[in-house]
C-alpha cells in the first residue's frame, strides 16, 4: 500500500472517528435526563430560572395524598408531587399504571411548563424488583361483583 | 438431602475446575499426554458434576423442596410445573447454577471433539475453560449458592417474578441467551490458548469458527426472543427500549459481529492478528460486563436481582481478565506482526475493516450511554438517564451505513479491483436499490432514514440474490447440473458462505422492519363505556365486557373487545391484567392480533373496579413487527446452515478448493490471488 493510500485510509479512519464522536457529543448533550425531586426543581427554578423551563427531565416523589384527581373520560389525571419540601403539580394525559395511588412513589418523566405546571410524558411507579413478602390483595370488590354476576 | 448433594456436586466441580486449569496449562507447557489428558478427564467430570447440580436443583424445584433456598424463594405451590421447571433462571443464583452447567457442557464439547487433536493450542484452551469455570462455581460455593438449607422448612413459597411467568417465551429468550453469552468463552478460550502457546497463526480462528457462529446464532435468537417477550408481556407495544439489560445483551453481539467478519481477513490476508485477539477478549469481557449489569443491581431494571456481593466480584475478575489479556497480548507483541498488508482502499478487507470500526464505534456508543448515569453520578453526584432517544439518534446512522457495507462488501473481490469489474458488480444492486428507496417514495414515505434504509436494504438483498445467482451459475458450468441440484450444492459445499448471505437477508428484513415499525406505529388510549365504539386506523373496537376469573397462582380480569377490520368483523381481543399473590403491581397480556402487514396491539390499562361498565385501553397499531421475528427466524436458519458441518468436514474453512470456487463464481480472471492460508 503506498503512502498516499495510507494518507487516504488515515484521513478516512479519522472522519469516522469524527463523525461518530460528534454524534455522541450531540446525542448526550441533547438527550441526558436529569432526576430532580420537587424540591431540587424548585431550587434550580430560582438558581437557573427559565433554562430549565421544557427541559426533559424526571421528577421523583410522593404523589401528594388529597391531590389526586382522575377524569376517566378525558384522560386527564392531575396530581402532586411532594418530597415533603417542595411541592410540584403534574398533569398527565393517558390512564395512571395500575398501582398507582396517593401516597406512592412516583418517577414521572416529562416537561416543567410555562405554567408552571409539570406535563408528564411518562409516569411510573416506583416499586422494588424484589420479590416482596405476598400482599395477597385482590381487587375484593370486582372480585365479587364480576364472578358472582357470572355465575 | 438435596442440599447435600446439590452443595457437594458444586464443590466436586470446582475442584474439578482447579485441576483442569492447572493440568491444562502445565500439559499446554510440558506436553505429557498425561497431563493433556487428565485435563480432558477433568472437563468430563466437571460436566457431570455440573449436571449432577442441575438435575438436583430441577428436582428440588419441581417436588417443591422448600428446605432448599432457592426453591424457598422462587417456587411456590401454585405455579403451574412449566413455570416452575424455568424458574432455575428467574433469580440470581438459580441463573449462575444454570450458567455454569452450560459452560461445563462446552467445556465437556470441547473436550470431547478435541479429543484426538495434537493441537499444542487445545490443552490450554481447555485450562482457560477451567479457569472460566473455578470463577462460576466458587461464586455458586459462597455468594450466590442456591442450595443453602432452609430451616424450619416453609409450606409454601412466593413463586417466581410475575413478570417471569407471565409468558411461555420465557422458556426459550434466557437459555438461548445464556448460550450465546457462554459460547463465546470457546473462542475467548482458544485465543488465549493461542497466546499462552504462541501459535499465534490462525489455527485458533478456524478451530472455532463454528463455535463462535454457533454462539452468535444462540445470542441473535436470544435478543429477538427478549424483544418478542418483552412485546408480548410488557404492554407498551414496543420490543426494545435500550434498557440497559437489552443493551447488555447486544453489546457482545455487536462485538462477536465485528468479530465474525474480521477473522476472514486474517484467514485469507494474514492480517489483524492483534485486532482478532482483542475483539474475542473484549467480547469475553462485554459477556461478563453484561451479567455484571444484569445481576448485580447496579442500573435498576426488571432483570436487576439485586444482590450485594456479586457485583465488586464481578468486577474484580473482569479487570483481572482484562490486565492478564494485556499482559499475554503484550508478552507476545514480537510474533503478531502482519504478513500482509492492504493492497487496495477498494477491495473486500477494507470493507471489513471499515465495518469492524463502525461496530466498534456502535458498541462504544451503547456502552457510553448505557453507563453513563453511572459515570455522572462518580463525578458530581448528579442522577441523570440517557433514555432511547440518545441511542437512536446515534445508533440509525451507524446502523444504515452498516446496512450499506452489507451491500458493497460481498460484491467486492479480496485485494484489489477495476474500474469495469466494480460496474459489473455494482449496476444491479444499485438500481434495485434506487428502484426500492423510489418505490417508497412513490408509496408516501417522506421520511429521510426510512428512504435512506430502504435504498440500501434494495442494495443489499440485489447483492444477496447476485451473490446466489453466480454461485449457481458457477456450479452449474463447473458441474454440469441442474438449476436447484446446483443451489442445493452451493448451500452444502459452500453452507459457511451462503448461511451468511441467508443471514444478511435476515438482517435486511428486520432493519426494514425496525424502520416501518418504528415511523409508522400510532397509538390511542381511550376509556369506553360498555357497548361503545373506538375508532384507531382501519379497526373499530367495541367494549363488550368485563370478566374475571379465579386461577391456581394468580387472579385474571380482562376485557372483552369486538374487533372490526374496515368495517367487517374480524373477532375479538382479550387483553388482561394479571394478579399476583406476590406482586404489588398486576402484570398484564396484551392481546396481539397480527397480520403480515400490521399488528393491532390491545392493552388493559384500567378498568372501572366496582361495576365493570368502563375499561381504559391503549390500542397500537403496528406496522410491520410481524417481519421482526420472521426475520430472527430467517437469520437463525441462515446461522444453522452456516454452522453445519460442511460436506468432507475436517477440512479448514477455507479450503484451496473453495476459494477457486469462489474466484470462479466471482469471475476473476485474470489475477490468481496469492492467498496467505
Amino acid at each position: 500500500m503506498s503512502k498516499s493510500k495510507k494518507i487516504w485510509a488515515g484521513i478516512g479512519v479519522l472522519a469516522i472517528a469524527g463523525g461518530i464522536a460528534l454524534l455522541i457529543a450531540g446525542g448526550l448533550s441533547t438527550n441526558v435526563v436529569y432526576f430532580l425531586t420537587p424540591s431540587e426543581l424548585r431550587a434550580e427554578l430560582a438558581e437557573r430560572g427559565d433554562e430549565i423551563v421544557n427541559q426533559p427531565l424526571r421528577l421523583g416523589g410522593q404523589v401528594k395524598p388529597g391531590s389526586l384527581t382522575w377524569n376517566a373520560d378525558q384522560l386527564d389525571l392531575r396530581f402532586v408531587v411532594t418530597d415533603s419540601i417542595g411541592e410540584v403539580p403534574v398533569r398527565s394525559t393517558g390512564a395512571p399504571p395500575a398501582m398507582f395511588k396517593e401516597g406512592i412513589g412516583v418517577v414521572v418523566e416529562g416537561r416543567y411548563t410555562h405554567d408552571g405546571i409539570f406535563e408528564s410524558t411518562n409516569l411510573m411507579v416506583k416499586h422494588s424488583n424484589e420479590y416482596e413478602p405476598p400482599h395477597g390483595e385482590k381487587p375484593a370488590q370486582l372480585y365479587e361483583s364480576l364472578i358472582k354476576s357470572d355465575s | 438431602m438435596l442440599n447435600l448433594i446439590g452443595s457437594v456436586s458444586i464443590a466436586a466441580a470446582l475442584l474439578g475446575a482447579l485441576a483442569v486449569l492447572i493440568t491444562g496449562i502445565a500439559g499446554g507447557f510440558n506436553r505429557k499426554p498425561g497431563l493433556i489428558r487428565a485435563a480432558r478427564y477433568g472437563l468430563y467430570f466437571v460436566f457431570a458434576a455440573m449436571t449432577t447440580a442441575f438435575i438436583t436443583m430441577e428436582v428440588a424445584l419441581l417436588t417443591h423442596d422448600f428446605s432448599v433456598e432457592y426453591v424457598a424463594r422462587v417456587g411456590s405451590l401454585e405455579t403451574p410445573p412449566y413455570y416452575t421447571a424455568i424458574s432455575l433462571w428467574s433469580s440470581l443464583d438459580g441463573s449462575i447454577l444454570f450458567w455454569g452447567w452450560i459452560l461445563s457442557a462446552y467445556g465437556a464439547l470441547v473436550a470431547f471433539v478435541n479429543r484426538k487433536s495434537v493441537s499444542r493450542l487445545v490443552p490450554f484452551a481447555q485450562g482457560v475453560l477451567g479457569f472460566v469455570g473455578l470463577f462460576f462455581f466458587g461464586l455458586l460455593t459462597g455468594p450466590a449458592n442456591p442450595f443453602g438449607e432452609v430451616f424450619p422448612v416453609p409450606t409454601n413459597g412466593p413463586g417466581p417474578n410475575p413478570l417471569l411467568q407471565n409468558h411461555p417465551l420465557m422458556g426459550l429468550h434466557p437459555p438461548m441467551l445464556y448460550l450465546g453469552y457462554v459460547g463465546l468463552s470457546v473462542p475467548f478460550a482458544f485465543a488465549v490458548g493461542a497466546l499462552l502457546s504462541g501459535k499465534l497463526d490462525d489455527e485458533w480462528i478456524r478451530s472455532t469458527r463454528r463455535w463462535t457462529v454457533a454462539a452468535w446464532a444462540f445470542l441473535s435468537v436470544g435478543i429477538v426472543a427478549g424483544g418478542w417477550w418483552s412485546y408480548e408481556v410488557l404492554g407498551w407495544g414496543g420490543y426494545w427500549a435500550w434498557d440497559p439489560v437489552e443493551n447488555a445483551s447486544f453489546l457482545p453481539w455487536l462485538t462477536a459481529t465485528a468479530f465474525l467478519h474480521s477473522v476472514m481477513v486474517q484467514e485469507r490476508r494474514g492480517m489483524l492478528k492483534t485486532w482478532n485477539l482483542s475483539l474475542i477478549i473484549g467480547t469475553f469481557l462485554l459477556t461478563l460486563f453484561g451479567t455484571f449489569l444484569t445481576r448485580s443491581g447496579i442500573l435498576d431494571s426488571v432483570h436487576a436481582f439485586t444482590e450485594g456481593l456479586i457485583g465488586p466480584i464481578f468486577l474484580s475478575f473482569i479487570a483481572l481478565v482484562m490486565v492478564l489479556s494485556l499482559i499475554l497480548i503484550a508478552w507476545r507483541s514480537d510474533r503478531l506482526h502482519a504478513p500482509g498488508s492492504l493492497d487496495a482502499v477498494v477491495s473486500r478487507e477494507s470493507t471489513f475493516i471499515l465495518n469492524n470500526l463502525l461496530f466498534v464505534a456502535f458498541t462504544f456508543t451503547v456502552l457510553l450511554g448505557t453507563t453513563f448515569p453511572l459515570i455522572v453520578e462518580a463525578f458530581n453526584g448528579s442522577r441523570v438517564s440517557v433514555g432511547p432517544p440518545y441511542f437512536n439518534m446515534v445508533s440509525i446512522p451507524i446502523g444504515v451505513l452498516l446496512l450499506f457495507l452489507m451491500g458493497v462488501g460481498p460484491a467486492l473481490p479480496w485485494r484489489r479491483t477495476t474500474p469495469e469489474k466494480m460496474k459489473r458488480a455494482f449496476l444491479v444492486p444499485v438500481v434495485v436499490g434506487l428502484a426500492t428507496g423510489l418505490l417508497g417514495f412513490v408509496l408516501g414515505t417522506r421520511n429521510f432514514w426510512p428512504l435512506v434504509t430502504f435504498t440500501f436494504a434494495g442494495f443489499v438483498m440485489a447483492t444477496v440474490v447476485e451473490e446466489f445467482r453466480k454461485g449457481v451459475s458457477a456450479r452449474r458450468r463447473i458441474a454440469g447440473v441442474s438449476g436447484p441440484r446446483a443451489l442445493a450444492q452451493i448451500l452444502t459445499r459452500n453452507n459457511s458462505r451462503y448461511g451468511g448471505y441467508i443471514v444478511h437477508a435476515g438482517i435486511v428484513v428486520i432493519v426494514v422492519a425496525l424502520a416501518i415499525s418504528g415511523t409508522w406505529r400510532f397509538e390511542r388510549e381511550v376509556t369506553l363505556q360498555r357497548g361503545e365504539l373506538a375508532q384507531i386506523g382501519d379497526y373499530g373496537i367495541v367494549f363488550d365486557e368485563l370478566w374475571a376469573e379465579e386461577q391456581d397462582h394468580r387472579f385474571v380480569v380482562g376485557a372483552t373487545f369486538s374487533i372490526f377490520h374496515d368495517g367487517k368483523e374480524a373477532g375479538t381481543m382479550q387483553p388482561r391484567m394479571n394478579y399476583y399473590p406476590n406482586a404489588q403491581q398486576p402484570v398484564g397480556t396484551p392481546d396481539v392480533r397480527s397480520s403480515l402487514k400490521e399488528d393491532l396491539y390491545l392493552t388493559l390499562m384500567a378498568f372501572d373496579q366496582e361495576q365493570g361498565r368502563h375499561a381504559t385501553i391503549r390500542a397500537i397499531v403496528n406496522p410491520a413487527v410481524p417481519w421482526l421475528w420472521i426475520g430472527g427466524m430467517i437469520v437463525a436458519l441462515g446461522a444453522i446452515l452456516a454452522v453445519m458441518p460442511q460436506r468432507g468436514s475436517g477440512r479448514p474453512a477455507v479450503s484451496a478448493a473453495e476459494i477457486a470456487f469462489e474466484e470462479e463464481s466471482a469471475e476473476l480472471v485474470d489475477e490468481p490471488a496469492a492467498v496467505t492460508v
